[in-house]
Formats: structure tokens, C-alpha cells, sequence
């Protein structure tokens, strides 16, 4: 069965011994086995070496003559122009085309019902000189959990005064690239320096007394203790510091008294600074966070999608807190999937793609810049900007 | 129950519904949840004793009596707690960090071993003054029971291997290494026990203060409990108000959480694993000096690590709280014997336990009685 379709597996293997191409090769030979005639593919050759796709696609084709029906959700253009017939583009839940025959329509087209172009919001930024470079990101390689590479050879750089975005499809290596800057992940290669310092592969207290200042994507699972109280929280990098610590006990009444004063300061909406921050709102928990981070007036901060989850209010407050950051001489590291949220408050943007930078783009104007985001579009699915520049924007595949 | 018969009449179209808890339940809620699974557990017990042809008021009273009744089984009882407090203590503190310390028996054992060796090398000589043998043999004492801690701690936070299975194993390892001694080295006369200790090594009890004060004649209460409480008190702040015990906490309530506040997992796990195994072997050194007066293992291998754990977990991890707990344990296990040795009152322990970790779902849900067709 698995010559008839190309899916070549030794069937005497144990599982653990093949590699993950081949895994995925038993897995659809299951589904054969089992008489499958629709396969729903989510992302099939995030794990898979170029030469495996170009078996997976040979596969899926040889499916399809038969007369089976393959939905294939991918992030990557020239897969879904390789291998699809038609084309349905979603953007956050929504449909924004439907059936499209991938024979007319360009890689551009796409890149831009993807990404979308809605009304960018208004924020009040300033025009700012940036300053001296204060995170310097070189040739970073680094690992997932999983042990596969997600980081190959990213260089990146942050100066003060100034929010660098980070564009890109969740799972391009963002998280991890945020871990390794912080301390929390080791990298297998390059380095992170942080005003001078190396950074990378020594622990995160370091990064924290350097004033690095992280705003992690997970909230829940990262960035705060559930079912510790809102001062507990808050004191998660001053307890080690007067006034919070006196010789190795805590100083409750100046801990309960930082709590409330940023509660007052950052809005917090909580009964009393005793509640568990698991009964928060998203929006309250991640001021309780940010307000954590800022109050330590840092000098670098990474910010994993900040505004994810939240409502149009708490944005806008996220925003301001951010911006307030970058009057401060702050350095920023804005990672987000939210293009309009990214090219309204950066300076410049980096694109990210499979642990890649795909190319950098200044942000001038306010305005929305239809070629500005369109290559961003198509950075973001896996064309280098120097292609784009080289093909034209107006080019067609 | 009312309400699930209420539930299936088939006219009133009500359900129960279980809706997670949103906002914080008033400060009195979870000790009014906790009472009423006890007395739910004493109902059950109670039902259980009918079943098996015994009055459960008239045995529930003579429990009450022969543990609380007057200030002598008040005294016995108070013995039994002592023990218990101690090596609750040192799993409360170990699970505070999730980290599933079994180990409490063994690390027990091996602090008693540690002041019995005090004695029995002998270290220091019989005639040693007290003030000297005791506070030698609570450094010794909780030096064994730390590095009894300390092994597991070790190999969980350098090769990740299981706590659970490596404390539950080092507790045969601490019987049989007692059990050499007292067979081999210390015997005394062939015995499987060691020679008694010098009256100067014993804890002091209420008794020995009998002659100026008649009312304490007779009493066993020794000073176990003023270490016991002393522990009790210095672990509190030790949890609650120092930075070792925030990181603690807060490695407990989500360790990626204390990773990501730059605090190191792996040797919070030797420190506090040490930490649990120096309370421990406290509570070995204040049996042995306080109550058998000699190196033994049928005595001393009673299970007081296990009735540790439940204690621990029945106080929420609390210390101060874990002082009544005990000694609610100390009279089960008193009175039961006068009941019956072993079975029923270790039933009944077994019954609070489940009922109270049961009823910690109701301080995490609500449960609501609606109307069927409300939901549509």
C-alpha cells in the first residue's frame, strides 16, 4: 500500500525510529488504510525537510487523482500555489476569498487578502531621534521544545528610544526568539548582547538586574502565578531589593503599598491587591504585567503579543504604556501577527519567517502604504525582501 | 443529595449545574467546607460503625473521652500529636512546591538515628548536661533527616528522577539501616533495641516536673511539642514573609512563572527537599528522646510520615493550621486504639481525608440547582 502511493516505510520499524517525514508518512498511510476521502492537512511541512515536501506533494496528487479531496491549510505561499486548485484565504476567523482557482490570482494578491490593509489606529507618536543600539542579536541559532531548529541564523538589532516590530505568522520562531533574548531558552549558536553585555545562555536573573524587561505572550503559564495575590505578582522582580526585601524576609507592608500604588497608576480594576490574579480580566491581568515590567524602568523590553485577547480599551491603554516606554529611551521589541498595530507604533519593522529575518522596512509615515504592506505580506509567507525588491511589487509569479 | 432527588421527579424540569467559581468566595467559605466534610465524614464513619454493629454516638463519645477527657489522655493525645505536627510540617513545605515528598518516614527515622548516635557512639558522654545533649541532638537529628532529603532533591533536580518513587524506596533504606544498628552495633544484649538513654538526654516532660507542681505528675507531654510548635511558627514565616518562601510559593503555583522571575527550580528543589527532611528528622529526634528513650525500629516506624502527609494536605499546607491537625489526629489515633486497633479509626481518617479533598471542589465551583428550561 505504501508504494501505491508513494509513502515508502519500513513496516517492521518502531515508531520512534523514523524520522519525522516518515512519521507523517505512516500517519497517512493510516488514513488510507482507514478509506479517507477528505484529508484536512493543518501546516504538514512545518516539520518536514524540502525534499520530503516535494514526496508529500507527490502523494497528495496521487490522492487527488484518485479522486480523494485534500484541504491543505498552510501560511506558505509557494506551497499553496504549488499544490492547490483553489484557494480560500481566512484572516482572523473571517473569510476574505473564497474559492479563488490558484491559476489567476498572483502571490501578491494573496499576500494582501492575508494580511489585510484596515484603517491603521491613531496613535500619538512622536517623532524621535533613536539612540545608541541597546539589543544587538547576531546570527542566533536555537532550538523548540521539540528539539527541531526554529531559530537559524537570526540577526536583529533595538535601539534606544525606539519600538522595533516584529512581523510575522505565529510559530516562526517569535516565541523563541523572545526566550532566548531573555534568558529563559539556550541557543545553540550567536549571540545576544545587551548594552554591552552577552546576554544569551546564562539565566534570566541576569537579563532581569540588567534591566531587561519581558511581557511574554502566555500570560497565564508565564507571566504571572494564578492563584497568588495581585502583590505577589507585582513583586515578582523587587523582592530580591529594598524596600520590598529586608535582609531575607519580606517587607509586607511595602510590598502591599508598591501594589497599590500601581494599581492606581496602571488602572488596575481588582477588589483589594489580596486577590488571586487568576480572577482578573485579561485585560487587568496583562496592566498587572506590564505594570510589573515598567515600574522596573527598563532599559530593553520584549513584548510578545501584548494586545492578543484583549478589547478595544485595553489596547489603546497597552499602546499608550508602550509608547510611553519609547519617550522614556527605552529600547522595544514589539512581536505581534497584528500588522496595523505593528505599523503604527514601530520605527522600523523585521519580518520573520522560519527563524529567518526576511528583511527590515522603515515605517515613515502614519499612513497605510499599500506596497509597504504588501511586501510585508509577502516577507511574511516566504519571499526575501531583496527578491521582492528585485521582481517589482508589481510583478507577477 | 436533596437535590439530585429533586433533580430526577420528572415535573419539575430542574438540573444541577457546575459552573466554574469567578469571583472570590468569602473569607469564611472555605472553613465552613472544610467543618461540614468532617462532620459528613464523622456521619459516614458513623454509618460504617451502625453497619458493622456498633453505636456510633456512644463510640464517637468515647472517642471524644478517651482523648480529650481529662488533662491525662489530654497529655496522651498531645504525645501522639507531636510526631504527626512534625513531619506534617515538613510535608507541607515540600508539597508547597509540589514536590511529592513520601519521604517523611525515613527522613524521620534517620533523625532519630542521627541523635541516637549522639548517644550511642557516643559523641558526647552520658554525663553531658542537657542543655548540651539536646540542642546537639537536634542539630544531628535534622542534619540526617536533611540529607535523607537532600538525595532525592538531588537526583530530581540534576537527572529529573522521580521524587515520589525515591523517597518511597529511601524509607525501606532508613528502616534497614536502623535496624542494622540496633541489631548489630547498639544491641543491647542481643535485643533488637539499643541500651536506654541517659536521663539527660531525654526531652523533658511535664512529669519530671511533678514534684514541684502536683498536677503535672504522671504527665508525658515532653518538649517535643515546644519544638514542634516552634518549627510550626518558624516555617510560617519562613513561607510566608521571607523571599526564600515567596520563591517557594512561587515556584509551587507555576514554575514557569518563577523561571521567567529568574529563580532557579532546580535548587529550590535541593533546599526545600533538605528543608522537609530536616523537619522531619526533628520529629525522629523528639520520639526518640522524648518518648522511647532508646534506638528502636517497632515504635518508631509507627507511619507518622504517612499520617503526615494527610495531615499536611487537610491543613492546606499551613502551619499554624496544621498545629490542630495533629492533635485531631493524635486523638483519632489515641482513642481508636481504646475502639478497636487498627481498622475503624484508620477508616475514619481515611473517610476526612477524602471528603475534605473532595470538598475542595466547592471552594473551585459553584454548584446551582436551575431550571431546565431556563438553559434553552
Amino acid at each position: 500500500m505504501g508504494e501505491q502511493y508513494g509513502l515508502k516505510v519500513d513496516p517492521r520499524a518502531k515508531i520512534w525510529q523514523l524520522s519525522v517525514g516518515e512519521q507523517q508518512r505512516v500517519e497517512l498511510l493510516k488514513m488510507l488504510y482507514r478509506g479517507v476521502n477528505v484529508l484536512i492537512m493543518d501546516e504538514p511541512t512545518a516539520v518536514l525537510a524540502p525534499q520530503e515536501i516535494e514526496g508529500l506533494f507527490e502523494t497528495l496528487r496521487a490522492m487527488i487523482a484518485q479522486g480523494k479531496s485534500v484541504i491543505f491549510i498552510s501560511h506558505k505561499l509557494q506551497e499553496v500555489t504549488a499544490i492547490a486548485d483553489r484557494v480560500t484565504v481566512l484572516r482572523r476567523g473571517r473569510v476574505t476569498a473564497s474559492g479563488v482557482s490558484t491559476k489567476g490570482v498572483t502571490r501578491q494578491e494573496l499576500a494582501r487578502l492575508m494580511v489585510g490593509r484596515e484603517v491603521v489606529f491613531f496613535v500619538d507618536k512622536k517623532p524621535k531621534q533613536p539612540g545608541d543600539v541597546v539589543l544587538d542579536v547576531k546570527n542566533i541559532h536555537a532550538e523548540n521544545d521539540k528539539g527541531l531548529p526554529a531559530l537559524r541564523g537570526l540577526s536583529l538589532n533595538v535601539r534606544a528610544g525606539e519600538i522595533v516590530g516584529l512581523a510575522g505568522v505565529a510559530g516562526n520562531g517569535q516565541n523563541v526568539l523572545s526566550e532566548v533574548i531573555t534568558g529563559m531558552r539556550k541557543c545553540t549558536q550567536g549571540e545576544v548582547i545587551l548594552s554591552g553585555d552577552k546576554v544569551n545562555n546564562r539565566d534570566t536573573l541576569f537579563g532581569i538586574q540588567h534591566g531587561m524587561a519581558y511581557v511574554p505572550e502566555d500570560r497565564t503559564h508565564v507571566g504571572s502565578a494564578p492563584n497568588l495575590s495581585v502583590t505577589d505578582n507585582v513583586i515578582m522582580k523587587k523582592y530580591r531589593k529594598t524596600p520590598i526585601s529586608k535582609g531575607g524576609l519580606l517587607d509586607m507592608t511595602a510590598a502591599t503599598n508598591f501594589a497599590k500604588e500601581l494599581k492606581q497608576a496602571y488602572d488596575i480594576i481588582v477588589p483589594t491587591v489580596n486577590t488571586p490574579v487568576r480572577l482578573l480580566s485579561g485585560g487587568n491581568l496583562q496592566r498587572v504585567i506590564l505594570a510589573r515590567e515598567i515600574s522596573g524602568n527598563p532599559n530593553f523590553m520584549v513584548a510578545v503579543q501584548p494586545t492578543r485577547g484583549l478589547d478595544v480599551g485595553a489596547i489603546e491603554g497597552v499602546h499608550r504604556l508602550l509608547l510611553t516606554q519609547r519617550e522614556a529611551g527605552a529600547a522595544v521589541l514589539l512581536v505581534s501577527e497584528e500588522l496595523e498595530e505593528l505599523l503604527s507604533l514601530s520605527d522600523r519593522v523585521y519580518v520573520i519567517y522560519e527563524g529567518k529575518i526576511m528583511g527590515e522596512v522603515k515605517v515613515k509615515s502614519m499612513e497605510p502604504d499599500d506596497s509597504l504592506i504588501e511586501a510585508i505580506g509577502l516577507m511574511m509567507t516566504g519571499t526575501p525582501l531583496d527578491q521582492i525588491q528585485k521582481e517589482g511589487v508589481t510583478s507577477h509569479d | 443529595m436533596t437535590e439530585s432527588a429533586v433533580a430526577k421527579k420528572p415535573r419539575t424540569s430542574y438540573r444541577i449545574k457546575v459552573e466554574p467559581r469567578l469571583d472570590e468566595p468569602p473569607a469564611w467559605y472555605p472553613a465552613a467546607v472544610s467543618i461540614g466534610a468532617i462532620l459528613l465524614a464523622l456521619i459516614l464513619g458513623g454509618i460504617v460503625i451502625m453497619i458493622a454493629g456498633g453505636n456510633p454516638f456512644a463510640s464517637y463519645i468515647h472517642i471524644a473521652r478517651a482523648s480529650f477527657g481529662d488533662i491525662g489522655v489530654l497529655s496522651d493525645t498531645i504525645v501522639k500529636a507531636t510526631p504527626i505536627l512534625l513531619t506534617a510540617l515538613a510535608c507541607s513545605v515540600a508539597f508547597r512546591m509540589k514536590l511529592w515528598n513520601i519521604g517523611a518516614e525515613g527522613q524521620f527515622i534517620m533523625g532519630a538515628w542521627g541523635a541516637s548516635a549522639i548517644i550511642l557512639t557516643p559523641i558526647l558522654p552520658p554525663e553531658t548536661s542537657r542543655w548540651l545533649f539536646i540542642p546537639v541532638m537536634v542539630i544531628a537529628a535534622m542534619a540526617m533527616g536533611a540529607i535523607w532529603g537532600f538525595i532525592p532533591g538531588y537526583l530530581k533536580a540534576k537527572f529529573n528522577v522521580n521524587e515520589i518513587i525515591s523517597t518511597l524506596m529511601l524509607n525501606y533504606i532508613a528502616v534497614s539501616w536502623v535496624n542494622f544498628w540496633v541489631f548489630a552495633v547498639w544491641t543491647e544484649g542481643g535485643f533488637q533495641m539499643s541500651p536506654k538513654f541517659p536521663v539527660t538526654a531525654w526531652l523533658p516532660r511535664l512529669t519530671d516536673y511533678g514534684k514541684a507542681f502536683p498536677l503535672l505528675r504522671g504527665l508525658t507531654t515532653h518538649g517535643g511539642l515546644v519544638l514542634g510548635i516552634l518549627a510550626a511558627i518558624a516555617l510560617w514565616f519562613i513561607v510566608y514573609r521571607s523571599r526564600w518562601g515567596y520563591e517557594i510559593r512561587l515556584i509551587g503555583d507555576n514554575a514557569r512563572a518563577a523561571q521567567y522571575a529568574g529563580i532557579s527550580i532546580t535548587r529550590n528543589i535541593v533546599y526545600v527537599m533538605m528543608l522537609s527532611g530536616a523537619l522531619a528528622g526533628l520529629g525522629g529526634m523528639s520520639e526518640v528522646t522524648g518518648v522511647i528513650h532508646r534506638l528502636q525500629t517497632t515504635p518508631l516506624a509507627a507511619g507518622y510520615g504517612f499520617t503526615g502527609i494527610i495531615v499536611a494536605w487537610l491543613a492546606k499546607l499551613n502551619p499554624i493550621v496544621i498545629i490542630l491537625v495533629s492533635i485531631l489526629f493524635g486523638a483519632l489515633i489515641l482513642a481508636g486504639r481504646e475502639i478497636q486497633p487498627s481498622g475503624v479509626p484508620k477508616m475514619i481518617q481515611g473517610i476526612i481525608l477524602v471528603c475534605l479533598i473532595a470538598s475542595d471542589f466547592l471552594l473551585r465551583y459553584r454548584v446551582r440547582l436551575v431550571r431546565a428550561d431556563a438553559e434553552e
